[in-house]
């Protein structure tokens, strides 16, 4: 009686946008803030209908200037908040991102890649934006960057850029590019008793001893809440350790190494990457979000034909994972960046490679996605 | 003076570097004495009250007072205040701005908050001019009038803030100045108690950029041409246009009442909870009939 087996009841046929949304919940957003552009629109459009059953809001503000200037006001009164855009509207971001920067206040802000610049191409694949995520926002500064290649990562990557972002206090941003974010996939989406929900540090000294910017031992500062009898000063400019404005350069630079040293003293547990059969490989594909896919096939293919080949999936895009790309290279690995743009990653990967190895890049900017051939084909014509 | 100075050690940083970055003579200060006396007068604690500042003279106010404060980024003040507010509906949230902040950058922000119609009070400066930036001008210089970017008289037309304001959809909104400065204490009292969008527009001098270069004199001359030049509402009323030429009006100009965002909100809440429990319903409904098939075909 083959129609008695009834399917998983769990599993869900999802897109990437919606997976994403579900993430952002589970993880304890009850906050979005957003405005209308394809290709992210769906998210917008799932929690409004989630969020209000959960005592969340949802608001659509005038634009993506006012969204995040919301998203991080929200964050400051105790509530987790999180926007989604696309390029255009990431551009109009960056102006409050850099806020959040400096203020250490923890969002997490979703960039559907599309093709640009400008307008460009609504909306055509593109992992143009990589790095604007980096730099895009004025001044030195660190940020997180992850990129998901699934529909299953959307969630478990949201889950982990509010971890992060609640952690560290600083803005993380998803980057996805269209296609993961519209693909359909097959997914079973964890319990959220079964997910691990990380949540800022709240300061437990007394009020009048509270120092909101004071460097500890882990380098991020305990993190008073609006309302909660932690009155101070909140600000873009350049503060002291009590939140005030200075010009003090005893003051300006080690605040400013601070906040370098809050991130790259936990690269360890930042940088996340995916290793495929590297270990025996000539060629390693180094590639990111749905161009991952395309390269796990590419490998399995070419192993078929008997050319060793692995992949490093690099989930974490900034801080770039050295630690795990720089191995390849010493070991004598000839890597191949694919990736829809002219080349944004593997700069990264060819200033890690120091010459070591060949990097051969393919690069793709017609608005559609890198086939597993193409790769192939690359890896073929550049074995002669 | 000495029954403010309760006020002051109650309300002010202490531990701020005093003192302030604005100049002497200057409107804010006025304008922030008036804001402690009226929310001291109403009573809010400190804990409760937020204060969102932008970019500008303006923006540093926050700095030198003991409330939870917020100094954000040039024209989005508002767009801050939204998020606090949404998230935690309990608070006061004060967003303090300029008129280049609150009308050229942030304009589009300004509009949308009036339209919205969330519980937020914005206090907007009008001193006609970029001060901190070093005398530009604004949306709000008037037209002729000289700024280092218009040395030859701007040639573009002002905007006024409050009309704007009462056009674009606010619930409350009041003019006032620094010289008549107990009539401000109301009127931002009234604001603050408005359970809605509410602005109060406050003409303030800045004689360090805008009247030396227009010729206006000093603080106390631009404070006179304020008490020589405001006409109370009423008495506006009853005047012909010819005679309110270069005069404005003080006191309350809009002062109606619209359901806030906050409780179109909740409204939306118990809809989606109720959509909510219909779902559960028909799920179990549906795993029940599930089960009574496999059941049947056994």
């Amino acid at each position: 009686m083959n129609n008695l087996k009834k399917p998983d009841p769990k599993a869900m046929l999802m897109q990437g946008n919606e997976a994403l949304a579900e993430g952002g919940l589970v993880a304890g957003c009850r906050f979005f803030a957003g405005y209308p552009i394809t290709p992210a629109s769906e998210i917008a459009e799932r929690l409004s209908y989630r969020l209000p059953q959960m005592d969340g809001t949802f608001i659509q503000m005038e634009d993506e200037i006012a969204s995040m200037g919301a998203v991080i006001g929200a964050s400051l009164a105790g509530v987790k908040s999180m926007t989604a855009t696309s390029g255009p509207g990431f551009s109009l971001m960056q102006e409050n991102l850099g806020f959040a920067c400096i203020a250490e206040v923890p969002c997490v802000v979703v960039n559907v890649m599309r093709g640009g610049p400008s307008t460009g191409l609504p909306t055509n694949p593109s992992q143009g934006d990589v790095m604007q995520a980096r730099w895009g926002t004025h001044g030195d500064h660190p940020i997180i960057c992850l990129c998901p290649s699934s529909v299953l990562e959307c969630f478990s990557l949201t889950v982990k850029a509010f971890n992060f972002s609640e952690k560290y206090r600083t803005p993380v941003i998803l980057l996805m590019d269209e296609v993961v974010a519209h693909m359909r996939e097959k997914v079973v989406l964890p319990e959220s008793n079964q997910v691990e929900v990380i949540d800022r540090v709240k300061p437990s000294v007394p009020p009048e001893w509270y120092l909101p910017y004071e460097d500890t031992s882990f380098g991020v500062p305990a993190m008073g809440i609006f309302g909660e009898g932690y009155r101070y000063h909140v600000t873009g400019l350049v503060h002291d350790i009590r939140g005030f404005p200075t010009l003090r350069q005893d003051e300006i630079e080690p605040f400013l190494l601070r906040l370098f040293r809050k991130i790259s003293t936990h690269f360890d547990d930042i940088q996340i990457v995916e290793s495929f059969l590297t270990e025996d490989a000539d060629w390693v594909i180094v590639a990111y979000g749905s161009v991952a896919r395309s390269a796990h096939r590419a490998m399995v293919e070419a192993r078929a034909q008997g050319i060793k080949v692995g992949l490093m999936k690099l989930i974490t895009l900034w801080p770039f994972p050295r630690r795990f790309v720089e191995p390849l290279s010493r070991a004598g690995k000839v890597l191949l960046v694919p990736e829809m743009n002219m080349g944004q990653i593997s700069r990264e990967v060819k200033r890690v490679n120091q010459g070591m190895t060949p990097v051969i890049t393919l690069n793709k900017i017609d608005g559609t996605l890198i086939t597993p051939k193409e790769i192939l084909e690359k890896i073929r014509e550049e074995k002669k | 003076m000495i029954e403010d100075r309760p006020l002051i050690y109650k309300y002010l940083r202490h531990d701020k570097k005093f003192p302030h970055v604005w100049c002497g003579g200057c409107g804010i200060g006025i304008l922030q004495g008036s804001l402690i006396r009226a929310i001291d007068h109403i009573g809010y604690t400190k804990d409760e009250v937020v204060l969102v500042s932008g970019i500008g003279c303006s923006g540093r106010l926050p700095v030198y007072v003991d409330f939870n404060t917020l100094h954000t980024t040039h024209g989005r003040a508002l767009t801050f205040a939204t998020g606090v507010k949404l998230a935690k509906p309990e608070l006061h949230v004060i967003v303090i701005m300029g008129d280049g902040d609150a009308t050229a950058i942030g304009g589009n922000h300004f509009i949308h908050a009036a339209r919205r119609n969330l519980d937020l009070t914005a206090i907007i400066v009008n001193n006609s001019i970029y001060g901190m930036t070093g005398g530009q001008y604004s949306p709000t210089t008037p037209y002729g009038q000289r700024a280092t970017t218009a040395i030859y008289g701007s040639v573009e037309h002002s905007f006024n803030i409050s009309q704007l304001a009462v056009c674009a959809g606010a619930i409350f909104v009041a003019r006032g100045t620094v010289y008549h400065v107990r009539q401000l204490d109301g009127l931002i009292e009234k604001a603050l108690l408005k359970g809605g969008f509410s602005v109060v527009e406050v003409i303030s001098q800045c004689h360090t950029h805008y009247g030396r270069l227009n010729k206006l004199g000093n603080q106390i001359e631009m404070m006179k041409w304020q008490r020589d030049s405001a006409v109370p509402v009423e008495k506006a009323r009853q005047m012909s246009p010819e005679e309110m030429k270069n005069k404005f009006e003080v006191g309350i100009l809009v002062d109606r009442e619209a359901p806030n965002y906050l409780e179109e909100y909740d409204k939306v809440r118990q809809k989606a909870k109720e959509a909510l429990s219909l779902q559960v319903e028909s799920k179990e409904e549906k795993e029940e009939s599930d089960r009574r098939e496999v059941l049947d075909r056994h």
